[in-house]
């Protein structure tokens, strides 16, 4: 046991690499990584806004949907809601400071992204299968 | 975890050195306009998710929702989504460049917090006369 790794962790534990908080970079690198992905993509998304100044209601439908246009805004909201649940998390962490109400917001946070992005998915493929 | 120190426990904590104690700076303003564009930009998250079941839903819903838009409350909500996503767009270009270790020292932390600010005031209040401007 002597050339064993110092302290009470296992070596399993030890290849993960996580410490007492079970979690480790994944929460910051999806955060980088969804607003790398929103920075063109929110560029996209307010020009095919400013193309529908003005459109009437069947302008707009056959516009969204289009079969990469509808693609495009599902990925483009649903990266923003997971972006924003990212956020918020800790936005939560750092100022709300009672346990239960803490892991209440994180909880329903995810809750509304989660049943959210399956609204926007059920809308826009209503939309572009409908057209 | 004991926290106190030889000076006594009197002693101002973080938040709350904001005031008499401290004095703000561009760096930790714009570091919590930061995080308070991001908050009410979830907002404007939740009237995306709205629009698309709104436009599925017929022309009916559709143009309740551009009444919704189109409302005193409902334009003020728009612009203010519109100036913090400018915002919260150049300012996460530079949080990004400080991820990737550039621009960390003081003097260029400054620098790219003043473009930031010139940038977003411009790029939004521009996004906003397109929108409202002309009409």
């Amino acid at each position: 046991m002597s050339l064993q790794t110092p302290g009470l962790q296992t070596p399993l534990a030890r290849v993960h690499g996580l410490g007492s908080a079970r979690s480790g970079t994944d929460h910051w690198t999806a955060q980088r990584v969804t607003a790398i992905l929103l920075l063109p993509l929110t560029l996209w998304f307010l020009y095919f806004l400013t193309t529908l100044i003005g459109a009437d209601y069947a302008a707009v439908r056959a516009a969204v949907a289009q079969p990469w246009i509808a693609a495009l805004l599902a990925v483009y909201t649903i990266l923003v809601l997971y972006h924003a649940q990212l956020g918020l998390q800790v936005v939560i962490e750092d100022y709300v400071h009672v346990r239960w109400l803490e892991l209440s917001m994180l909880i329903v946070i995810k809750f509304i992204v989660l049943f959210g992005s399956i609204a926007v998915l059920l809308a826009l493929a209503r939309v572009a299968l409908s057209a | 975890m004991s926290t106190s120190s030889p000076s006594g426990g009197n002693r101002p904590l973080s938040p709350f050195m904001i005031g008499p104690y401290y004095r703000p700076q561009l760096t930790s303003i714009l570091s919590i306009t930061h995080r308070i564009s991001g908050v009410f930009l979830c907002l404007g998250a939740l009237t995306l998710v709205y629009a698309w079941v709104a436009l599925a839903s017929g022309a009916e819903m559709f143009a309740a929702f551009t009444e919704c838009l189109a409302s005193p409350i409902g334009m003020a909500l728009v612009a203010g989504s519109v100036l913090a996503l400018w915002f919260h767009f150049f300012n996460g270009i530079r949080h990004l460049f400080w991820d990737a270790g550039r621009g960390l020292d003081l003097a260029t932390s400054y620098r790219s917090g003043y473009a930031v600010v010139a940038l977003a005031l411009v790029v939004g209040f521009g996004h906003l006369w397109l929108l409202y401007g002309r009409v």
